[in-house]
């Protein structure tokens, strides 16, 4: 056969050619965008029409900003320095910083106390969102309310620390009395917080707010976003646990206490937040005791809490459907009773699987935090709409302030649903 | 071995109640109706305690009273001397026609953003994630106070349109967009015009009807009629013909320039359009993903099998792929509806006459009465949400999966 192919063959190449390049449209950007950007003919037209539109963003908006005006005292005098060019007036943000942030009663010597507040929120959160961190660090984060809530309205140092030995003590007979009976030491220990409050209360005399070290803020010269935030943070904290008993109210097997959360949940996820808002800042007042004075921040806290507490609860009782019966079985046939199962197998498994909806919940609770400005609060969007743009100076400064607002919101639950999404990667422990 | 008997029944003894699961559940239960009732008659007494020293009652006899206030959007006959119970009907019908407005928009933005957002176009899905997460992280207060914005701060005042050569023009010579709201043609109803009508909804049952035969003929004799045509000529062909027969009926009305505003046409408010566009987008956004998930919860092999048994593309979205999705979508759909009614009370920020702004606001104001205001405002809400979520449960009974 060889020599057959030796005389009909007239060239054999002996070595191998060197490779060439792929052919231009196959490799590349260009391939990347053929593949990408124009698969086919209508999809190259949607490709056209996004670019179109992308500019028409750009076009209407990048001028604006770059050529935004930073300092000026009022639109009059921005206008002048624009002098008839497209700019945007961001002086009114650097001017009305303080309220933006604040809000326009809080002492303007006292900007520190809630600045501290705001830096000391990230250590104590630290060592709850990042499970790398020293333990230890989570003693701060149990002290950090008392802290903030002294750093924000001042007054006497006495209040937080009755409120935090109050706490100890209960902490304290919890950790004496548990080992004998769960009911034992969960009553016990909050009867014992109550007794603790109680008497503290004797300490505190009336006029100890007057001459204190710091100087005490009232509730309602809060404003501006720190009160987003501090709504945002307060509510959602305080709502996860209430949030955890009444998902578990709703599973219980005894009837009364089921139907008192079925009830309570429907209720409040059947009617609209801003009518929660309205019995806070009209109805609520009425039951109280008659001498009481429960200033709007406290009421709006409680009926913001209780919202977000109802749908956390739904959530939670998704995680808790979700989890596989054998769970509860081999709780039960390791003799554990009812409160240890819940604490040692149930939740740990039920709420990492509702991670992902407490944080939408919480993110929604975030933005919802807004709507006390029809309450006549003054929080970010209040004070956008009453005193800045009421004021002479900045009257007519729409885009710079309500965009402002809309970036710093953006930036928070943004930031709080990428958290979210790496701690869901992070404790997936199914190995898929 | 008739040793075997059961162990002799204890008496109950009182320490029964806290050492034993089958009575303690009971002693909780005693504790908890206790502390139930103890702080109910705490919070009646405190109400009661209140209104007796500021000299008020519970009483709804404020409903029948002349509400004293205008409303400019309203659906039905009102004027100020109506009663504030009419006020409040007025506000439903409000909440209502924004609601159902925000739910079909939203519900197109949502289908053409989550569809987008899967498109192999790396361009436009990246631009709908954009979209999806621009929407659903800033507030939808603040969406709605934007919008309004545009509509009030730059639309041109309806003198903007007078004069030779206007600032401003009018869209298609019908439509025109001003600071007072948008205004659009209105239909004019002339005499047999019932008959054009009646002759449509006579036809879109023809559709219906035709399609369920085609169906039921396929389904028989495996005979496939075409659809699409004949589908849309029912549609079309007789409300046309009916209509010129009649000498056309029903015309339209252009809304025109007359004195410092305009006259005539159907006239849009700020602050509907306001809440109708940002209710739109921003549950859009929330809508998109649920479509999203629901369409990647079908798995590829079901679409893979579905072309293997022969079915054409179209066929495998219509028989296969929907079926499923919706399934999935369908639930978190409802529920975002819900959210749109809810969040429609948000009008009462921009002024727009809804349920809360009526009765919750004004009345409540003008009355005094917080108490009944407020809990009637509940109720209204607490009958939709319940109402919708009991639709919900007979339809998500309906399509569960039916399992041997």
């Amino acid at each position: 056969m060889s020599d057959t192919q030796q005389h009909s063959i007239s060239f054999v190449r002996t070595e191998t050619l060197p490779e060439r390049e792929p052919p231009y449209a196959a490799s590349g950007p260009v391939k990347w965008m053929r593949e990408n950007l124009f698969a086919t003919i209508p999809n190259g037209i949607l490709t056209i029409v996004s670019l179109y539109v992308i500019y028409l963003i750009l076009a209407a908006t990048l001028p604006w900003i770059l050529n935004g005006v930073w300092n000026t005292a009022s639109l009059s005098e921005c206008r002048d320095v624009l002098d008839g060019t497209v700019g945007a007036c961001f002086s009114v943000l650097t001017e009305r910083w303080n309220q933006l942030i604040f809000g326009f009663q809080y002492p303007e010597e006292l900007y520190w106390r809630p600045g501290l507040a705001f830096l000391l929120l990230f250590v104590a959160a630290a060592p709850v969102l990042f499970f790398d961190l020293p333990r230890k660090l989570l003693i701060f984060t149990a002290l950090y309310p008392f802290i903030a809530f002294y750093l924000i309205w001042g007054g006497t140092i006495l209040t937080p620390i009755v409120a935090l030995v109050g706490f100890v003590a209960a902490g304290f007979f919890w950790k004496n009395f548990v080992a004998r009976s769960f009911a034992l030491g969960f009553f016990g220990s909050i009867v014992v917080a109550f007794i603790v409050w109680w008497l503290g209360g004797f300490l505190i005399s009336d006029t100890a707010n007057e001459n204190a070290a710091m100087q005490a803020v009232p509730s309602r010269d809060l404003g501006g976003f720190m009160l987003n935030m501090m709504l945002g943070v307060t509510c959602v904290s305080l709502s996860v646990p209430l949030g955890i008993a009444l998902a578990l109210g709703r599973q219980s097997s005894m009837p009364l206490i089921k139907w008192i959360c079925v009830i309570f949940i429907e209720f409040i996820r059947g009617v609209p937040l801003i009518t929660l808002l309205f019995v806070a800042s009209v109805m609520l007042s009425y039951f109280f005791p008659p001498e009481s004075q429960v200033d709007l921040f406290l009421r709006v806290v409680i009926m913001i809490t209780m919202f977000s507490s109802a749908y956390i609860a739904e959530v939670i009782r998704g995680g808790l459907a979700a989890l596989p019966k054998g769970q509860y079985e081999a709780a039960d046939s390791l003799g554990l009773d009812y409160p240890q199962a819940m604490r040692l197998i149930i939740l740990p498994q039920a709420l990492k699987i509702s991670i992902p909806g407490i944080v939408n919940i919480a993110v929604g609770l975030f933005k919802d935090t807004t709507l006390v400005s029809v309450i006549s609060m003054f929080d970010i969007l209040g004070m956008i709409r009453g005193p800045i743009l009421a004021s002479t100076e900045w009257n007519g400064v729409y885009w710079e302030l309500l965009g402002f607002a809309a970036l710093l919101f953006f930036i928070v639950c943004y930031g709080i649903s990428q958290y979210s999404q790496w701690l869901e990667r992070r404790l997936a422990t199914d190995h898929r | 071995m008739t040793t075997m008997t059961d162990p002799p029944r204890e008496s109950f003894r009182l320490s029964m109640l806290i050492n034993d699961t089958r009575y303690r559940s009971m002693t909780f239960q005693a504790i908890a109706l206790f502390s139930l009732i103890v702080a109910i008659a705490y919070l009646a007494n405190n109400l009661l305690t209140n209104l007796a020293a500021q000299g008020l009652n519970i009483a709804y006899d404020f409903l029948g009273d002349p509400a004293g206030y205008d409303i400019n959007q309203r659906l039905i006959e009102y004027d100020s001397q109506s009663s504030n119970a009419r006020a409040a009907v007025v506000g439903i019908l409000n909440t209502l026609l924004v609601a159902f407005l925000a739910c079909f928009m939203a519900t197109v933005f949502g289908v053409i953003a989550g569809v987008l957002r899967l498109s192999k176009n790396w361009l436009v899905s990246k631009l709908m994630a954009f979209y999806v997460e621009i929407f659903r992280n800033i507030p939808v207060l603040i969406w709605i106070i934007i919008i309004f914005t545009i509509m009030t701060a730059v639309m041109p005042a309806p003198r903007a349109f007078r004069g030779d050569e206007p600032e401003a023009t009018m869209l298609f010579g019908a439509f025109a967009f001003t600071n007072r709201g948008v205004y659009i043609p209105a239909p004019v109803w002339g005499p047999g015009s019932m008959v054009v009508v009646l002759t449509f909804l006579a036809s879109i049952a023809g559709v219906i009807g035709y399609r369920r035969y085609a169906t039921n003929l396929l389904y028989a004799t495996g005979k496939l009629l075409p659809m699409g045509w004949p589908s849309l000529a029912i549609f079309f062909v007789p409300t046309i013909l009916v209509y010129l027969i009649m000498g056309r009926p029903i015309g339209l009305e252009y809304p025109e320039l007359g004195g410092f505003n305009f006259r005539g046409g159907i006239q849009i408010g700020a602050p509907l359009i306001a809440l109708w566009f940002a209710l739109s987008i921003y549950t859009g956004a929330f809508i998109a993903e649920n479509v999203r998930a629901g369409i990647q919860s079908v798995s590829k092999g079901q679409t893979e099998a579905a072309s293997a048994l022969g079915l054409r593309p179209n066929r495998v979205m219509n028989l296969v792929v929907l079926p499923q999705a919706l399934r999935v979508i369908i639930p978190p759909l409802i529920s975002q509806y819900l959210n749109i009614t809810k969040n429609s009370s948000l009008a009462i920020a921009v002024g727009y006459a809804d349920i809360t702004a009526t009765l919750g606001g004004i009345t409540l104001n003008q009355t005094g009465r917080a108490i009944e205001c407020v809990l009637l405002l509940m109720l209204f809400y607490l009958t939709i949400s319940l109402s919708i979520s009991g639709i919900m449960n007979v339809y998500n009974k309906s399509v569960a999966l039916k399992e041997r």
